[in-house]
């Protein structure tokens, strides 16, 4: 294909700009000395060594990195069992299945919050009225909610790895003495590992992401990083949360550059194979 | 590997936390506070067109700016090579890492009165050149607490989801058929309009969807970048379930109607976009 010229590579780079400019005033303004936002005054350390201090911050970050790791491996097994099934049902009970999958993508964050607050308000009123408990929203319906934001994008994710399996591949595992089950994770399992991971991936960024599911479903007891963000900026926002956003930035900025330069260098070594091969042959 | 009864307990996930609670909001919306039946939520409704209006608007705006912006980036993204396409898909999604809140809260620092591009266009000299040339006297341009600013909000969280869709598709369309157009004499406008437009329509339908549905119902951009001085109708959702005016029948009403429009929306603008792919075929 054409390659880009210069206009073209120069407009990339200015929306690229538009989308990085926030995020490095933000890092910047981390290690700045005094409390403003916008105005220098030297380099400090102080907001990160207040950071481990507060309790606030390092229970939200708990939160958030509990609840979303928690739902999204739950949606990773959940929305991997459920891709197997729905690829097997009929045409017809498949297309449902699939528009429910659906309706969480496509419908506004708040409709999904707010009808689930109703669902768990509810609930939670019949159960303390009829079993003298005394639940209320907190962090098991957080959880509930991001397993459920979570699977449909696990699906989306898995289910187009089993359409390109080749259904004799199984089979010919179970002709050769494999059992169910072993076959499943010999020869299925290894097929569809690229999907699941994907899944796992994206469904962990959605819930990182997430504030205003959150929002409706936690409840006054717990927070997430987010809320606690929202909250703050009534008044005015800590440097400690610059400070706490720039180590999560770093930290997946180096997993990210890390799978990068392996599956490059996979790559590589993937295509010397095959040019050793074509060479013998 | 005929196994569907592991779809069994999504299913039943699905129905109870995704099919149920819409059920719920339905049922709410058509309830007084006392518990009976009632309309009145959605007469009550009327007061608040302007917000309806405004909210649709300016998502409208954002969409297209989106639109705007992203349609050639992923267009330019597709005919990089390999790597520098797999670093900028990775550049697109990480910026979510840090939470949507956070890098709008960032926006506010950036266009303050006082914020930093005020403060680089007065190094600059920008306004003493503008005082001298329109004998004005300006310190400052007011750019945070408008509805541009929310607008800019909503662009700059949502253009991620505009520009993936589109580059996907983009990228899948065979290069052969664009060398085949190309062959048969037609030249660059002739090859984009009949042949890369028309395949990566179903692109920028989904991205349309993906920006617009959050960018009508949004409440912390408007919040944060428009001051609370511009009510949009996520702001009025959250109040009347969060807020002191406590009323989720009210508030299940208004989210009940911006689910149906926006429904409507997308029904129709798909309608559309298959009618074109149709016309494409013949």
């Amino acid at each position: 294909m054409k390659k880009n010229g210069f206009g073209s590579r120069f407009f990339m780079v200015l929306v690229f700009l538009f989308l990085y400019a926030p995020i490095f005033v933000l890092i910047v303004f981390s290690f700045n000395a005094t409390k403003s936002r916008s105005v220098w005054a030297g380099f400090s350390l102080q907001w990160y060594v207040k950071l481990f201090s507060d309790a606030t911050i390092m229970d939200a970050l708990r939160t958030t990195l509990l609840v979303s790791a928690v739902a999204s491996v739950i949606a990773c097994i959940a929305g991997t069992a459920a891709a197997i099934g729905i690829s097997a049902m009929r045409r017809r009970s498949r297309n449902i299945v699939m528009s429910v999958n659906n309706i969480p993508l496509t419908n506004a964050d708040i409709v999904t919050g707010v009808s689930l607050s109703l669902l768990f308000v509810l609930a939670i009123n019949i159960f303390n009225q009829t079993l003298g408990t005394r639940w209320e929203l907190g962090f098991w319906t957080l959880l509930i909610a991001h397993v459920t934001f979570d699977i449909p994008y696990v699906i989306l994710s898995v289910l187009p790895r089993i359409r390109q399996l080749d259904p004799n591949i199984y089979e010919a595992a179970e002709d050769l003495g494999a059992t169910g089950p072993v076959a499943f994770r010999r020869v299925i399992l290894p097929d569809l590992m690229p999907g699941i991971v994907n899944g796992l991936l994206v469904a962990f960024t959605m819930s990182i992401d997430d504030f205003v599911i959150s929002y409706f479903t936690a409840g006054s007891k717990v927070s997430t990083l987010a809320m606690e963000v929202y909250a703050m900026a009534r008044r005015k926002i800590s440097p400690e949360i610059n400070a706490i956003s720039t180590l999560l930035f770093a930290s997946v900025l180096v997993l990210l550059v890390f799978i990068n330069i392996r599956q490059s260098r996979q790559d590589r070594l993937a295509n010397r194979e095959k040019s050793v091969v074509s060479i013998q042959k | 590997m005929k196994n569907r009864w592991l779809a069994v307990p999504y299913v039943v996930w699905m129905a109870v936390f995704v099919v149920v609670p819409l059920i719920l909001v339905v049922l709410y919306a058509f309830t007084s506070r006392d518990g009976g039946f009632t309309l009145s939520n959605f007469s009550t409704m009327a007061e608040y067109l302007v917000v309806f209006g405004r909210s649709f608007f300016l998502a409208l705006i954002a969409t297209l700016v989106c639109i705007l912006i992203g349609y050639p980036l992923a267009y330019y993204l597709a005919r990089e090579g390999e790597s520098m396409r797999r670093m900028a898909t990775m550049l697109i999604m990480l910026p979510m890492w840090m939470n949507f809140l956070l890098r709008t809260y960032s926006w506010m620092s950036i266009l303050e009165n006082t914020g930093l591009l005020n403060t680089f266009f007065q190094k600059i000299g920008l306004f003493s050149l503008i005082n001298g040339i329109f004998g004005t006297d300006i310190t400052f341009f007011h750019m945070i607490n408008t509805e541009g600013a929310i607008v800019l909000g909503m662009v700059y969280n949502f253009l991620p989801f505009m520009v993936l869709p589109i580059y996907t598709v983009i990228e899948k369309i065979d290069y052969r058929i664009i060398e085949a157009a190309q062959d048969l004499g037609a030249n660059f406008r002739q090859v984009f309009q009949k042949v890369i437009l028309p395949l990566s329509l179903p692109g920028v339908l989904s991205g349309i969807t993906m920006v617009f549905v959050p960018a009508v119902s949004t409440f912390a951009i408007p919040r944060l970048l428009g001051g609370g001085m511009v009510t949009m109708l996520g702001d009025l959702i959250e109040a009347q379930f969060m807020g002191s005016a406590y009323n989720p029948y009210l508030g299940s009403a208004i989210s009940l109607v911006m689910m149906l429009i926006v429904l409507i929306c997308m029904a129709v603008m798909n309608r559309f976009g298959e009618g074109e792919e149709g016309a494409v075929v013949l």
